[in-house]
């Protein structure tokens, strides 16, 4: 079959490899009909996040038809329409049990990675290194769907795959973001980063109550998706001080809460952004917290940092002092995908939100390179790739 | 009352105090391989910028080497032999008319402080295994590890899965049968690396119905062993806690290193990621195996699935379609 491979940064190109097959009886075989680029995935294309190898067929949002179900799956049928949560869980164990999807103790087999670099191991996670187990991903006419019996999610035949494919990833991952806040009436919540995530976070957040939500980024035609479609009120950081903006646009009150949808790639201008840089290039750090560090400097007393931007190592200058001076309450994590799918997917029914609105470009799978380089650099007004294989 | 008292040995710390830095120098060299090289005052040549980012997997695979068995002098000469490398390499680019003359010998001498570093590192760890091998045996000591699991399972199925021994080569990599033989009494075959196998007898020593089960090899055993494992109910409701300690004396000269396998290179990690395939088996009622299993090859499908089963150290009949399941659940 065709697969996306990770081959260095910034080389992701289009190979045959084998066709996936069945190796454990709660397997069950995928063959792809939409998968998407995530912004996760551009942290694995300029080459951040360790434990890649040549070869690798990376990404984690697709879906598709079932062709092949192992032994011990009796909730899927062949030829089933499913979509596929990112994050591997077993479904048993007591995380799972609990909820918490991305935590699952048993789903990864590279588990010792993850306590040398994190303590304790995730969950595995579809095409996103060895350390989150090593799986194949679903850049690819067809994947292995590990505890199929699960994950994947049937979707009636009424709805388009582009309408339900971000059920797999970025629209439970803005929910859980802005869930994560507890937004209670008359609060503010701001969102600092504008990509898919941010806009699911945007929409989330009004959903879930808030009063008003207020969007941060710098490319105009991204902050004009959160103000039209989102609803958003939005501030260019590279015009003005958001601080200033936020403390204005909240009467001094300090966004109620913060969702930081922007990642371990944060940008910043000037003397912010070099300082991140020469210390990442120093070692001294891993990860460039810009927009981290803005969204606890500007919560309110007493509100939520809540984390959806990926980040994998060491940050610097993290102020720990306005964290427990102010009481502030950090949330984090990959997304429990699981747990978000049904709901959202009756919203996606009901109409309340068409999830397809973040579509700038649909490609084939062959053009994944461009895919790739068109997102990554923010080309051509891109948001979101859609590839068909 | 239980207190967990191993030392782990200063250079190994060390050990993994510079593997945290191969992983992050390395991220950087790959991520930001030009503006290192600025860094470094080395001249921005798109030739000199991809031996960096060479320099940057060479570093990442260090680390992960150095964290994940930070005993093994290997990962630091490794650091030791890429510092040799640096050091060459900035030496060369020094000769370069465009270089940053000043920089690079500011790089060079940060290279040669971390270099001193490894060695003494390397050394150590060198020492300590050499005086293990000189004695003939590796390692020399008895040996006696405790690793414990929870597993969300009811004690008694838990209980019941480890007291047949036979279900043991399911889940413990080397393992390929326990027979159970009159009085008490069991025979164990293990097969490592191209084939050798060995075969040893046991007895039971302890069996108390959901508490404890111990057991230990005859006299005439190849390798003196003896195992222990405690079951306790895990808090609120959490299923059972597994409390494994094995311990055995390798037998000396030309037979001990013939099976030194058994018990793997750091016999803690691999009764973990034993006792980890019995979670995984217990709960979910397979051992999910991944195609891009630690760093030895891509992510990508497999033709041959026999090939992944034997990586992971899982039984090939518990593997592909078709697979029985009973004992764990379905
Ligand atoms: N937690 C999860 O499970 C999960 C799931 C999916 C994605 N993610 C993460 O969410 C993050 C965003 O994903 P995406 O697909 O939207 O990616 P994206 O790259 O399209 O979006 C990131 C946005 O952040 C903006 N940005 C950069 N620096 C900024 C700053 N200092 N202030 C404000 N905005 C800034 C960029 O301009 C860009 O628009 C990534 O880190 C991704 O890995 C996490
Ligand atoms: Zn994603
Ligand atoms: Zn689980």
């Amino acid at each position: 079959m065709k697969a996306a491979c990770w081959h260095g940064r910034q080389d992701i190109h289009v190979e045959h490899v084998e066709d996936p097959r069945i190796l454990n009886p709660r397997d069950a075989i995928i063959r792809i009909t939409s998968t998407a680029i995530c912004g996760s995935d551009l942290h694995l294309y300029n080459g951040f996040i360790p434990s890649m190898k040549k070869g690798d067929i990376i990404g984690h949002e697709f879906m598709g038809e079932v062709v092949e179900t192992g032994t011990g799956v009796s909730t899927l049928r062949k030829g089933d329409r499913v979509v596929v949560p990112f994050p591997i869980a077993c479904g048993h164990c007591e995380p799972c049990s609990r909820e918490l999807y991305s935590l699952c103790e048993n789903s990864n087999p590279n588990a010792s990675m993850g306590e040398a670099l994190w303590g304790y191991a995730p969950c595995g996670i579809f095409g996103y290194s060895h350390l989150m187990g090593g799986y194949p991903g679903g850049q690819a006419e067809y994947a292995r769907v590990p505890f199929a019996d699960v994950g994947p999610l049937k979707v009636p035949e009424e709805l388009t795959d582009e309408q339900v494919l971000f059920l797999s990833d970025i629209f439970p991952t803005g929910f859980m973001a802005a869930e994560a806040c507890g937004i209670r009436k008359g609060d503010v919540v701001a969102v600092w980063g504008c990509g898919p995530v941010g806009q699911f976070a945007i929409k989330s957040a009004y959903m879930l109550g808030a009063a008003k939500v207020i969007a941060i980024d710098r490319f105009p035609y991204r902050l004009r998706v959160a103000a039209e479609q989102g609803g958003a009120e939005t501030i260019n950081y590279e015009d003005v001080s958001v601080s200033d903006a936020l403390r204005e646009m909240t009467a001094g009150r300090g966004p109620d809460h913060c969702i930081d949808a922007v990642g371990l790639e944060g940008h910043a201008p000037g003397l912010k952004g070099a300082y991140d840089k020469a210390k990442t290039m120093m070692m001294l750090e891993t990860d460039r917290p810009v927009a981290l560090r803005e969204a606890i400097m500007n919560c309110r007393s007493g509100g939520t940092i809540s984390v959806a931007g990926v980040y994998g190592g060491f940050i610097d200058k993290f102020p720990m002092g306005a964290i427990v001076n102010r009481a502030l309450t950090i949330k984090s994590g990959q997304t429990h995908v699981h747990r978000y799918m049904r709901p959202l997917l009756e919203r996606i029914r009901s109409g309340e939100i068409d999830p397809s609105f973040v579509i700038t470009h649909r490609l084939s799978l062959d053009q994944v390179s461009e895919g790739y380089s068109t997102f990554s650099g923010k080309e051509d007004e891109c948001l979101k790739v859609v590839m068909t294989p | 009352m239980h207190t967990y008292a191993q030392a782990r040995p200063s250079h190994e710390r060390l050990a993994a105090g510079l593997g945290w830095f191969s992983l992050a120098l390395g991220t950087a060299e790959i991520a930001a391989p030009r503006t290192m090289a600025r860094l470094f005052g080395i001249p921005d040549d798109p030739r000199l910028v991809s031996v960096l980012r060479g320099f940057g997997a060479r570093e990442i695979a260090s680390g992960l080497g150095l964290l994940t068995q930070p005993e093994q002098p290997g990962w630091a000469w490794s650091r030791v032999g890429g510092d040799a490398i640096d050091l060459a390499f900035l030496g060369a680019a020094a000769n370069e008319d465009s270089a940053n003359h000043q920089r690079v010998a500011m790089a060079a001498a940060v290279v040669a402080g971390v270099a001193a570093l490894d060695l003494i590192c390397a050394r150590g760890l060198q020492d300590h295994q050499d005086s293990r091998r000189a004695l003939g045996i590796e390692p020399s000591h008895d040996v006696s590890v405790e690793r414990a699991v929870t597993v969300g399972r009811p004690i008694a199925e838990v209980f019941a899965f480890w007291k047949g021994y036979e279900n043991l080569p399911r889940f413990m990599q080397h393992l390929t049968s326990v027979e159970t033989l009159a009085e008490g009494r069991t025979r164990w075959t293990a097969t490592g690396p191209a084939g050798v196998s060995v075969s040893w007898d046991a007895e039971t020593l302890v069996e108390r119905e959901n508490e404890w089960i111990a057991w230990r090899s005859l006299e005439n055993a190849d390798v003196d062993n003896s195992g222990s494992v405690r079951f306790q109910e895990a808090p609120g409701g959490r299923g059972t806690e597994v409390h494994v300690h094995l311990t055995y004396s390798p037998p000396a000269g030309q037979l001990g290193r013939g099976i030194a396998w058994l018990f793997g290179q750091e016999p803690g990690q691999q009764i973990k990621d034993d006792l980890r395939r019995f979670k995984q088996l217990m709960e979910t009622g397979e051992i999910p195996l991944s195609e891009g299993l630690g760093l030895q090859r891509a992510a990508q499908p497999v033709r041959d699935v026999a090939d992944v089963a034997a990586m992971a150290g899982v039984s090939p009949e518990l593997v592909g379609a078709g697979a029985r399941l009973e004992g764990g659940r379905a």
